[in-house]
């Protein structure tokens, strides 16, 4: 079939275009000024908006790593289950997935409300009542329930895999039940948990509706301050740029750090 | 034995509770009489009629199927003829090719918008073509879908026998209809996968067509975040229950003709 490969050639038109090109104009408007000479400024700008950095990677980090506490027993129950408990459960974590991530959204700002269900509950028990949207936790909150299924799946897709005679040699052995979790399970399920993680980061950490919709006005995220500089009042394309280029390049490393503890091992559990 | 076994049940119910109890409170509040989203004041299916005498959703749902539609074709025939070329393509090539298809799937869908954004507005401002709207809609759409295609569509070509459609040619069939007639059904599975994964794909994205369609093309989403942005109103309520009882026929059905299916498969493997 060695012939064929031209076959290939409108994808790779398609990506030049409207990929590889694309890219290269985030980092033009990153390095140029509105006239189009070379400017390091923009990149500069980002000790102005530092806290809005910062305060992404630490509720991304925070999100990240409630995904992971609730989610990996989750997806160890799910992999010792039965066959039949195991497709209910994974079309149960997929059935949320599949209704708009707007929606699921909104839904916590109706039940987080001053006067939402919660509080209202909570009132005819005579507590409260409590500010809860509009707050930093309301949005980490949105942040976990909106991705835990993308940690939970990888990690599921690997442990699934775990031959049940390891369990038996790790208590032939003489392990008991924590240390073959310890020692069995959690090493082999280590590349699923990586691409678990990587699947919640990225999204939470460069998310402009999650914030703005539990987050009000006044919790911004990096994401908020990119999406205003394009679609805003007064854009600035190339601060705009810059600040995206940044991110892409954090991203990047911390996806770069991440793959050097798992051991080479090629896609651990894409899901799907 | 006993105790851990109901430990991980009660836990399995808690998370399921968590994932699910604000989509079942968004759907009671549907058939609210009031606009209360904490008070429950009689059954009415107000919100439905106001949902369904709505232009602009309707509008919108319409513009996202047809996007939708389009991008998924688009993005399949480009896909499977990118993974068909790939396979016969030099090495080197060949991973420059797949890094660069990973790009989309890596990228936040922030700086895929915006690079794109960026694109489209620097065309249209030199030629006056490609008016962000319905078209670059599309264009945008094909390229984050396209990545799942091929990734969907190359394992199927990795387990097929290369030898086989070399047979079929060397029996005289012309390429093009060995290639219809012996690689087409082998890849076939490969192929509706990745068509289903780039229509609901495209039928959910939010972030990346906010960017890229201008102010004359309006996906449903878009709407979506227009009216949460503004005030809560329970049609919104409404459209989330419509969606959901859609999305769990589809899925259900789903599943049964898998389940079904992998049965048959087993029993059939079993008699053999």
């Amino acid at each position: 079939m060695k012939k064929d490969s031209w076959v290939a050639s409108p994808f790779m038109v398609w990506v030049v275009i409207f990929t590889v090109i694309p890219l290269g104009m985030v980092c033009w408007y990153a390095f140029t000024d509105a006239s189009g000479a070379f400017t390091f400024d923009n990149i500069l700008k980002i000790g102005t908006y530092w806290t809005y950095l910062k305060d992404s990677l630490i509720m991304g980090a925070v999100a990240t790593f409630f995904c992971l506490l609730l989610g990996y027993p989750l997806a160890y129950i799910m992999s010792r289950a039965s066959w039949a408990a195991q497709q209910t459960m994974m079309m149960l974590l997929m059935l949320p997935q599949w209704m708009n991530f707007l929606l699921r959204t909104y839904a916590w700002m109706t039940l987080l409300e001053n006067n939402g269900l919660i509080n209202h509950l909570l009132g005819q028990l005579g507590i409260g009542p409590f500010h809860m949207i509009n707050t930093k936790g309301a949005i980490i909150l949105g942040m976990v329930y909106n991705f835990l299924p993308y940690m939970i799946l990888p990690i599921y897709s690997v442990m699934e895999k775990i031959h049940s005679s390891l369990f038996e040699a790790a208590n032939d052995l003489g392990a008991d039940k924590l240390a073959t979790l310890r020692r069995v399970v959690f090493p082999l399920s280590l590349p699923g948990v990586i691409t678990g993680i990587t699947m919640v980061f990225v999204p939470s950490v460069s998310t402009f509706v999650i914030s703005k919709l539990l987050g009000g006005g006044n919790n911004m995220l990096i994401g908020d301050v990119i999406e205003r500089l394009f679609v805003g009042a007064a854009p600035n394309y190339n601060v705009g740029a810059a600040l995206s280029l940044v991110l892409m390049v954090l991203i990047l490393i911390s996806m770069a750090v991440m793959k050097k503890f798992d051991d080479g091992e090629e896609t651990g559990g894409l899901m799907m | 034995m006993k105790a851990s076994k109901l430990l991980s049940r009660i836990y399995t119910v808690l998370i399921f509770l968590f994932l699910y109890a604000p989509i079942v409170v968004l759907i009671v509040f549907s058939f609210n009489a009031t606009k209360s989203r904490s008070v429950w004041k009689g059954f009415s299916l107000r919100w439905y009629e106001n949902l369904f005498n709505d232009e602009t959703i309707l509008g919108a749902l319409w513009v996202s199927i047809e996007v939708a539609v389009i991008a998924a074709i688009v993005a399949t025939i480009i896909g499977t003829a990118a993974a068909v070329g790939l396979k016969s393509m030099n090495k080197k090539l060949r991973s420059v090719m797949l890094t660069l298809n990973n790009i989309p799937m890596v990228n936040p869908d922030i700086v895929t918008g915006i690079s794109m954004m960026l694109l489209f507005v620097a065309i249209f401002g030199a030629t006056g073509l490609l008016r962000p709207g319905f078209t670059t809609l599309v264009i945008a759409h094909v390229t984050f879908c396209i990545p799942y295609v091929i990734l969907s569509v190359l394992p199927k070509l990795n387990q097929m026998n290369p030898s086989i459609y070399e047979a079929a040619q060397d029996l005289g069939c012309p390429p093009f209809r060995a290639f219809m007639k012996v690689v087409m059904p082998e890849i076939m599975p490969g192929i509706i996968t990745g068509v289903m994964m780039a229509f609901t794909l495209s039928l959910d994205d939010f972030v990346i067509s906010y960017f890229t369609s201008g102010s004359t093309a309006q996906t449903l989403p878009m709407v979506i975040y227009s009216m949460t942005k503004r005030r809560i109103s329970p049609k919104v309520n409404a459209l989330s229950a419509v969606m959901f009882v859609i999305v769990l026929v589809l899925l259900v059905a789903i599943n049964a003709r898998q389940i079904a299916e992998q049965r048959r498969t087993r029993k059939t493997n079993q008699d053999i």
